[in-house]
């Protein structure tokens, strides 16, 4: 069986310019997103706060929780459906962290218990104080942060097998974020920072895979955190998770791609670029539609039948699995493209 | 077939290898007795993070200091010093005229001469400032924390849990992890007590009114008595006059037990230390007809009058406790107080339910999530696919075993960690076949297309896979807890499917090609 016929030709370059506009487009959506929602929505992992998961034994509608959670001075909390309907399950939840004093959980429950709603079960307990959260917050950022750099390294290296650039390179950015730190900013903005030297840094040094390899991945992380934002969807360490493993599998598709331009470009190098660009992307289009296929598959089942506490990192999945094959025929390749006509302008 | 024969030994070695790893978790007790362990996650529990507030423990020591100072003061007769605390954890000594100053400068250096002394003239008194060297409150804030955690875990092991994990994180936090934790907060508020017991005498001649009002005498402290009706569930806090100088604590305790009297409602008998009892029988000696208030974490316990002269260092604690209270209440007294009250900075409870909700849920969408791809495979790439579908399970199995080889911790992402991993591992063979594929277009042999194949894709299997790795090993480094187990899970998964696909199911092919003469593939 086979749904990519082995002498497919389809003209991926020519429609670059389409593409282009696309991703530029989904970009600015998924800025304009984080802007008008004043950045990402950070889960309690992140901004601290207390989260109680609770189920009835029978259906019970959402406003007669929230009016028994009022009674208790918790009204400050935000109460939400988990789950599918069926579930009767809801998550409340408090910015306030309560260290030392009675649980809030207890309070929930003795409050829900007044409601007359039948049995109400605390299955889930979550409470992260600001010093936690903010120490969760930095880890997060900080391995979003090393995963960038040992990743740049090693594209760096191995696709142009230059090693030596690839030190060059290393240097360049652990030199840039000392500096940087010197100043004491931020870390997203030492992460933008970090990102912006090294793809300078590839320009100049004409590291061209490596340069196409990285603009895919900020392209599959930014479009994805601006689907999560659009959703109304919460940053959690699970999430940071799926964001690493995004960026891991849309590297995955780009090198296999890449390899194929390498091969074919000692094969028929007499042919332009675009030719040989555009007949990689299509001899690897059977290997990048099923692997897609294959892992999508696998996420979707989790996403449906996963249950609710797993729901949005697989959703995180399956946006990034679908934007990063995108991008490793259209943001990748054509980047490729572009530098050689660098030169000719 | 050289080549042949040492791969198949070593596919053969590994396979084995994982699954007598595997077996364990299913049949504990075989050998090498070595088991996936679920995450607090999937098993239900309680995982908390503590910190401990060193500053008060500083604030403490520093409290009794002073004390003994004063005590020393008493015995010289130097009545012309006025010791108090400022700043949490100095003390601030004005001395009125130059002879006690003197004395009082003696006593320091033969005393306390570990204290950092800086005096300054204030009009006519000197004023000294004594505090704690860095050194000495480094040591004091370690010691808490070492303390700390030694009590917790005492107090753990009389509740009973089974294997709790307690461990010390960074400088001054705890860790702690309860794993199929029935009552979370009962055990929370165990653990979080500081359970510090103290016998102050009442001030029976001041006014409790005029002090509540916020007039209270040197040397006194007005301190409530928590009462709530079982009932109504209203709380009633009636204030006590108390002298600040605590008599005796619960350090001198050597047992504390649930006792019931003669109404069957349950108290706390506790027995004193040698040095307690004696201190105890002086007190109540010095203080027939007094009340005595019983004060627990600031809180009054109970406030009884002395009868008489109490020999034998026993005491008993009563309030209105519940038989669950009384148990828990002497279970902290006898693990000890904590040296510093303790704050929770993290908690993370999963009901047992749930946990099993997520375990199910979780092998559901593990399986139909693998009978898709199995079946796509077959469908796909036939005899092939069935070579990629066998890699796949045994896959799974070298995941396993590798899980357990390293009595990892299964979470719920590691599951779902495993779950991707299925998906990605058919790409390493998706890659191969379709590269033999092309080769058998390019009109070569089986064996040949085959040879090409591996040949031509193993460096850009590896390649693509390098990638995987690092963003999972970067997020082991920095993950923490069911995250920390999706890494794992996730570079298990890489690694093993490289096996599968580079030198199993290559082996595969290498057996049905080897030999006779195949002119056709099932692919």
């Amino acid at each position: 069986m086979r749904f990519i016929r082995p002498d497919i030709n389809i003209d991926f370059v020519g429609r670059k310019k389409i593409a282009f506009i696309l991703s530029i487009a989904c970009i600015a959506i998924s800025f304009l997103s984080l802007i008008i929602h004043k950045g990402p929505r950070l889960g309690i992992d992140f901004a601290g706060g207390t989260l109680v998961q609770i189920r009835f034994a029978s259906p019970v509608p959402i406003d007669d929780i929230k009016s028994g959670l009022a009674t208790i001075g918790v009204s400050k909390s935000s109460v939400q459906q988990f789950g599918q309907q069926t579930d009767n399950e809801f998550l409340v939840r408090t910015e306030i962290s309560h260290g030392s004093d009675e649980g809030f959980a207890i309070g929930v429950k003795k409050a829900l218990d007044s409601i007359n709603a039948g049995e109400v079960e605390i299955r889930r307990v979550e409470m992260v104080g600001p010093q936690v959260g903010e120490d969760l917050r930095k880890k997060a950022l900080f391995a979003m942060f090393y995963a960038l750099l040992f990743i740049t390294i090693y594209i760096s290296g191995r696709f142009e097998l230059k090693w030596m650039l690839s030190g060059v390179v290393a240097a360049a950015l652990i030199g840039a974020v000392y500096v940087f730190n010197l100043f004491n900013v931020s870390i997203p903005f030492l992460i933008g920072a970090a990102l912006i030297v090294s793809l300078v840094v590839f320009w100049f040094l004409e590291l061209k895979y490596a340069m196409g390899a990285i603009v895919a991945l900020i392209h599959d992380v930014i479009i994805t955190v601006g689907i999560f934002s659009i959703f109304g969807k919460e940053f959690t360490l699970p999430i940071i998770a799926a964001l690493l493993t995004i960026i891991g599998y849309s590297l995955n598709d780009t090198i296999i791609v890449f390899d194929r331009i390498r091969e074919n470009l000692k094969k028929y190098h007499k042919k332009p670029l675009s030719f040989i660009i555009n007949r990689s992307i299509n001899e690897t289009l059977g290997r990048t539609v099923l692997t897609s296929l294959t892992t999508l598959m696998v996420v979707v089942a989790l996403f449906v039948l996963g249950g609710g506490i797993i729901h949005d990192f697989a959703f995180a999945l399956i946006i990034g699995i679908a934007v990063g094959t995108y991008s490793s025929i259209y943001v990748a390749s054509p980047i490729l493209l572009a530098w050689q006509n660098r030169g000719k302008k | 077939m050289k080549n042949f024969s040492w791969k198949l030994i070593l596919v053969f070695t590994v396979i084995v290898a994982a699954v007598v790893y595997v077996l364990p978790t299913f049949e504990p007790g075989l050998w090498p007795h070595k088991q996936i362990n679920l995450g607090l996650d999937l098993q239900g529990g309680m995982h908390l993070v503590l910190e401990v507030d060193t500053a008060k423990a500083i604030e403490g020591q520093v409290e009794r200091i002073a004390q003994e100072i004063r005590d020393q003061l008493r015995k010289e007769r130097l009545r012309r010093v006025s010791l108090n605390r400022i700043d949490g954890n100095k003390i601030s000594a004005t001395i009125q005229d130059p002879q006690t100053l003197e004395k009082f400068d003696a006593l320091l250096t033969k005393d306390f001469d570990f204290l950092k002394r800086s005096p300054r003239t204030e009009g006519d008194a000197s004023i000294i400032i004594l505090e704690l060297p860095e050194s000495e409150a480094e040591n004091t804030k370690k010691l808490a924390v070492d303390q700390a955690l030694e009590t917790i875990r005492n107090r753990i092991d009389q509740f009973g849990v089974a294997e709790p994990d307690i461990r010390r994180q960074g400088e001054k936090r705890i860790l702690i992890q309860l794993p199929g934790i029935k009552d979370p907060d009962r055990a929370k508020d165990l653990i979080g007590r500081t359970a510090l017991l103290e016998f102050k005498l009442l001030d029976d001649t001041g006014d409790v009114n005029t002090a509540v009002k916020g007039n209270v005498p040197a040397g006194r402290e007005i301190l409530y008595q928590v009462k709530e009706d079982k009932d109504t569930g209203k709380v009633t806090k009636l204030p006590f006059l108390l002298k600040k100088r605590t008599l005796l604590t619960g350090a001198n305790l050597t047992n504390a037990r649930v006792d019931f009297d003669q109404f069957n409602i349950p108290f706390v008998s506790i027995n004193f230390d040698k040095k307690g009892a004696r201190d105890f029988e002086r007190i109540t000696g010095d203080n027939v007809n007094k009340r005595l208030a019983i004060v627990l974490d600031d809180t009054v316990a109970s406030a009884p009058v002395i009868q008489e002269k109490i020999a034998g260092g026993q005491a008993r604690i009563t309030g209105d406790f519940t038989l669950e209270e009384a148990k828990d209440l002497a279970i902290v007294l006898r693990a000890g107080a904590l040296p510093a009250p303790v704050n929770v900075l993290e908690e993370r409870t999963v009901g047992p339910s749930l946990g099993a909700d997520s375990i199910r849920k979780g092998l559901i969408s593990m399986l139909i999530g693998g009978v898709l791809v199995v079946l796509f495979m077959i469908v796909y790439y036939k005899g092939a696919g069935l070579i990629a579908d066998i890699a796949l399970i045994l896959n799974i199995i070298l995941i396993a075993g590798g899980l357990a080889a390293a009595s990892a911790t299964l979470t719920l992402p590691g599951i779902a960690g495993i779950i991707l991993t299925i998906g990605m591992a058919v790409d390493a063979n998706v890659i191969i076949f379709e590269r033999i594929r092309e080769e058998l277009a390019l009109g070569r042999t089986a064996r040949a297309a085959v040879d090409a194949g591996y040949n031509r894709a193993t460096l850009t299997i590896l390649d693509a896979n390098v990638t995987t790795l690092i963003a999972a090993v970067v997020l082991f480094q920095f993950g923490t807890g069911p995250v920390k187990g999706f890494a794992v899970t996730l570079s298990l998964g890489v690694i093993a499917s490289l096996f599968t696909a580079l030198v199993l199911s290559r082996l595969v092919f290498d057996y049905i090609l080897g030999g006779r003469k195949v002119k056709t593939l099932s692919i």
